[in-house]
């Protein structure tokens, strides 16, 4: 592996800058977070995805100050935090409605929490100034919030975040109020800015795609429990879970039978009159033991015949078309009723399409492209 | 057609219950008083045509407005409401404000109760209300009796018929007027606002001072209006809960009328005491109109 990549996770040396530690969070009979562990380390962007509800909010409250975990600690650089109340850590957070002061204006707004530090009048002056340039702001520095665009309000929260240098920056669904484009250049941006000032962001969002653009590692939760932690490629290559690749991205899973036929390799059993598949999977199952597989769309090739080298094809009728301009998915009924889904770019114009609704078709995929996920 | 119908149904209303009953004041204010009925001259005689016009006009003067300003009984009282009514406003703001906080903190489900118990006595009469409070503040009242039986005093405390009482029965009286619209603006505050003051490093006082106190400046302000422009001209708390020490321009403008049935004096003390109020009236509107201007 390349030194230069930026992966502390995997170095068994690197300190990191947060640790929860068995942290349980309960709010009366309601479990938020389960007994979870986690390290964050410095520099990371890491995202914190799940559906709403799922905890991710609560962890992040909880690195703010604003909650206190039931049970476990949460350390930063070391030191456990859970004493420390919100005005008085290194920690910064972006708010999801933004929580711009209404009564200040946007210079006022990013000053405001440089002024409850004393930071002298000079300094003070060129550090907003600084942030008014890293988030193009300096033209409306004399505006109220109400003043200004959604994406311009959006950049006045993370200076005034940014402002006070934080070890630790938190994000609350932070794009989540912008238009889809506006949230696509955004997302760069952030990432530009959390490069340039070497600050350690956080960010809870339910969106997978924004998560996999923006972080370096994901993780994603569900009831309180974190069902996996990884780079985004990984998270997506290599789902740990049924839940995990169902939640990111489109999938089908096909449910069978597991029989080793050699070294990492696996003939599944799934169906009456249909021929088994064959996959690899470097986590062992046993004979007969219940299986899922989860194949990406985009790795299902759709073809009029049977290719011939394929490992795993099937037989079926398109069964409906979803257009979405760049890629078209086809929904390819199976002779016994299930339904798989394979994506192909639209490389050619439309009117030049090869299948059309009700042609029968081949689906074929090779052997490493499905992940064997057990129960 | 309909537009302008809509539009002059308030300009009519204004017409009709402000500035006809205005012009009507103005001009007594103007008359002379007279053993008749009723009490002023000149009457407009419109059957003597442009003649009888201009021998009304002729007859008014500026005398009563002068009057005014040679017995001090009048700008002493002008004063001293104003000043009751400073004191009072702040008093009430001191009360009102953190009742209206405690409102828009208390849990959800508890806000329409309390909404109700801050409106509840106005169901009842306003009268019995202050006379009720001559019953707890009196030498042998609820309240001493309560002070001298827990034995915190031994001899009873004078309190009806000192501007004490009079601060009393205002605070009491206004107390819906101020909590209602500092209420709103609370109530719309964004929790979040607070949580970021903390977050950038105010303790949980700083955030107060620089956060929920400017956004719930326009409910301070209108309710201080709303208490403030009232209580200028009361008449019914000072003459009843504030003896004959407590002066205040609404009982001497009583007084005017009905003790000395000089219509035409009474008239003119009205006409300044409305002079008066149009300032901060019209501080108010603009108050509302910056306001709403900003909600957009």
């Amino acid at each position: 592996m390349n030194s230069t990549v930026f992966a502390p996770w995997d170095d068994p040396q690197a300190k990191p800058l947060i640790q929860f530690k068995n942290v349980t969070k309960r709010f009366g009979g309601f479990t938020a977070i389960d007994n979870l562990s986690l390290d964050i380390f410095e520099r990371e962007f890491f995202a914190l995805l799940g559906p709403s509800g799922c905890g991710k909010t609560t962890m992040m409250r909880m690195l703010a100050g604003f909650e206190k975990p039931t049970e476990g600690h949460i350390l930063l650089s070391g030191q456990d935090i859970d004493p420390v109340p919100p005005n008085k850590r290194a920690v910064n957070m972006m708010f999801q409605s933004y929580a711009l002061f209404p009564h200040l204006n946007v210079w006022d707004n990013i000053a405001f929490g440089l002024r409850r530090d004393n930071m002298p009048k000079h300094d003070l002056e060129d550090r907003v100034e600084e942030m008014l340039r890293l988030t193009r702001l300096e033209k409306f520095a004399r505006r109220k919030p109400h003043q200004i665009s959604g994406g311009q309000r959006q950049r006045v929260a993370l200076a005034r975040s940014l402002a006070k240098a934080p070890k630790l920056l938190l994000l609350d669904e932070p794009l989540g109020a912008l238009d889809k484009k506006l949230r696509q250049d955004t997302q760069f941006e952030l990432m530009d800015i959390q490069e340039k000032t070497g600050t350690t962001f956080v960010i809870v969002t339910h969106d997978q795609e924004e998560a996999m653009t923006v972080a370096s590692r994901v993780a994603v939760m569900d009831q309180g429990k974190l069902m996996q932690v990884a780079t985004p490629d990984r998270i997506y290559e290599n789902p740990n879970s049924v839940y995990v690749a169902d939640f990111i991205g489109d999938v089908n899973i096909i449910q069978g039978r597991a029989t080793s036929t050699g070294a990492d390799t696996y003939r599944i059993d799934w169906a009456e009159g249909q021929p088994p598949l064959t996959a690899t999977s470097a986590s062992r199952f046993a004979d007969g033991q219940t299986c899922h597989l989860a194949i990406r769309p985009e790795k299902v090739t759709i073809s009029a015949e049977r290719p011939a080298d394929a490992v795993n094809a099937v037989q079926g009728k398109v069964h409906d078309i979803a257009y979405l301009g760049n890629l078209s998915t086809y929904y390819v009924e199976l002779s016994n009723g299930i339904i798989i889904k394979a994506q192909t770019a639209n490389t050619r114009r439309i009117s030049r399409r090869s299948f059309t609704w009700e042609d029968p078709v081949w689906l074929s995929w090779t052997a490493t492209a499905a992940v064997l996920l057990a129960d | 057609m309909r537009r302008a119908v809509l539009i002059a149904i308030p300009y009519v209303w204004l017409l009709a219950l402000f500035l006809v009953p205005f012009f009507i004041v103005l001009k007594i204010s103007l008359s002379d008083i007279a053993l008749a009925i009723p009490p002023y001259t000149p009457t407009l005689d419109l059957s003597q045509g442009w003649a009888g016009i201009k021998e009304f006009v002729s007859q008014l003067d500026f005398e009563n407005f002068v009057w005014l300003t040679e017995d001090d009984l009048y700008w002493k009282a002008y004063l001293s409401s104003v000043k009751i009514a400073l004191i009072a406003t702040s008093l009430t703001l001191l009360v009102g404000y953190p009742i209206a906080y405690g409102m828009a903190r208390a849990p959800e489900e508890w806000r329409p109760t309390l909404m109700m118990l801050v409106i509840l006595p106005f169901w009842t009469s306003f009268l019995i209300r202050v006379y009720a409070w001559m019953g707890i503040l009196s030498n042998e009242g609820y309240l001493n009796q309560f002070l001298l039986w827990t034995g915190i005093i031994s001899t009873p405390l004078t309190i009806l018929n000192t501007q004490t009482a009079v601060y009393i029965g205002i605070v009491y009286t206004y107390l819906p007027f101020m909590i209602l619209p500092i209420y709103a603006a609370l109530d719309r505050l964004d929790g979040s606002l607070i949580e970021a003051a903390e977050d950038l490093g105010c303790s949980r006082m700083q955030a107060f001072w620089l956060v929920t106190i400017p956004l719930s400046r326009p409910g301070i302000i209108a309710g201080c209006f709303l208490v403030m422009i009232p209580v200028i001209g009361e008449f019914v708390i000072p003459s009843l809960l504030g003896g004959s020490g407590t002066l205040m321009i609404g009982k001497v403008l009583w007084e005017e009328f009905f003790s000395n049935r000089d219509w035409p004096v009474a008239s003119a003390v009205a006409v300044i005491l409305l002079l008066i109020l149009v300032i901060p009236i019209v501080l108010f509107q603009r108050n509302q109109q910056k306001q709403a201007e900003a909600e957009q």
